[in-house]
């Protein structure tokens, strides 16, 4: 019982107190980019949960058993990057031969998470939260649902705001950023929770 | 007369953060103040112009198909550079800044200037322009952390700007203000760009 209670929090704390994009400013560049049409927004965003779940998994196996022991932790940031960017370029091969009707919806996407901060952020995060193996699988899990929730949440008003009438230099990114920081705000209520 | 125009382009006419909006994530997350701006500008010019030297010095040893992952390796030897020696002699500094020293691997303004300049160019020009794009961020995360820190705090740079009964916008230091601000700026140049 203790471990479900446990999760749950790790789950609230990811995805609503401490969310990636709109707390640790974490992968905002596919937020602001890739955040105008609802439907690309969930395909990057399945993308994003996929390869941050998957990236979890391998940093953490790679700091604990390699880098660790070899004493070599200071390689961390090159080892990790470098297991990020092979591992997105499996994934795209894999997803493109098994399923080539998901690679058509995520392929686009596939590359662009390569230089998303979120994917190394969560990598060493669960390193410097020292947090267990299950523990780091479900933190990139978790984190990977909450950047999915608010992209899609964006992509939803930004669709809306196309209609709506807007000084011509706020249109674009201006207003987004204006919209992000609105919705950082509601977030910001979030943070009173204890758990 | 094109060297100097190299070097200073970076400032305003493609300032990396404002024009192109490139850097987002440590450019909204450290700017709480106007010293963390300042560290994570430094920071960020030093690895931007030694990888562009490394890169503009190695363009041609480099296989065109493999040219990504060998920047990513020499950005993320240059970041482990400056997080280790950050870590010995400004440890506070380094402690403000955390997550997103090592992030600077991902940060889009590097990369960026290794694929579309420093690959193309030869040694001046690559310096120069690395040198240039390195300031001009770190002129942009002065700029936001001076408005946020005056707002926020009342301060600048550590010092009173505000009569003691000045009641500080709390908002602006958290995660809300970062977005408004930048949203806000950003207009603003458009607006001044019409003129």
């Amino acid at each position: 019982m203790e471990f479900v209670s446990k999760i749950f929090a790790l789950a609230i704390g990811a995805i609503f107190v401490q969310n990636f994009v709109l707390m640790r400013f974490l992968g905002l560049c596919p937020y602001i980019g890739v955040s105008k049409k609802v439907d690309s927004a969930l395909g990057m965003g399945m993308a994003v949960i996929f390869v941050m779940t998957m990236a979890s998994t391998i940093t953490w196996v790679l700091q604990t058993y390699l880098l660790v022991p070899l004493k070599i932790e200071f390689l961390q940031t090159i080892a990790f990057i470098l297991t990020i960017a092979s591992l997105v370029q499996l994934v795209e091969m894999i997803i493109q031969k098994l399923a080539p009707a998901l690679y058509k919806a995520l392929g686009v996407f596939l590359p662009l998470i390569t230089t998303n901060c979120a994917v190394l952020g969560v990598a060493i995060l669960n390193i410097n939260e020292k947090f267990s193996f299950i523990e780091s699988i479900l933190y990139g899990l978790f984190a990977g649902v909450g950047f999915t929730l608010v992209l899609v949440l964006m992509a939803g008003i930004r669709e809306k705001l196309d209609k709506a009438e807007i000084p011509e230099s706020m249109k674009g990114m201006p207003i987004a950023m204006v919209v992000a920081g609105c919705m950082a705000l509601a977030f910001l209520g979030f943070s009173g929770l204890k758990l | 007369m094109t060297l100097i125009k190299e070097f200073t382009k970076g400032f305003i006419k493609e300032n990396p953060v404002f024009v192109m909006a490139l850097g987002l994530c440590p450019t909204l997350a450290v700017t709480t103040s106007v010293q963390n701006a300042i560290g994570m500008g430094l920071a960020a010019t030093f690895v931007l112009v030694c990888s562009n030297l490394i890169i503009s010095l190695i363009k041609n040893f480099i296989p065109n198909k493999i040219r990504i992952p060998c920047y990513i390796v020499v950005i993320a030897s240059f970041v482990t550079i400056v997080d280790m020696v950050m870590e010995a002699y400004v440890p506070s500094l380094h402690k403000n800044l955390g997550l997103f020293i090592p992030l600077i691997v991902v940060n889009c303004i590097i990369l960026g200037r290794a694929e579309a300049f420093a690959g193309k160019n030869n040694l001046i020009r690559s310096f120069l322009d690395g040198l240039g794009m390195g300031l001009g961020f770190t002129l942009a995360l002065i700029i936001i952390g001076g408005i946020r820190e005056i707002l926020g705090v009342g301060q600048f740079f550590g010092y009173n700007v505000f009569p003691a009964t000045y009641k500080p916008i709390l908002a602006a230091i958290l995660a809300p203000g970062a977005f408004l601000i930048m949203g806000v700026l950003m207009g603003l140049l458009n607006l001044m760009k019409k003129r």
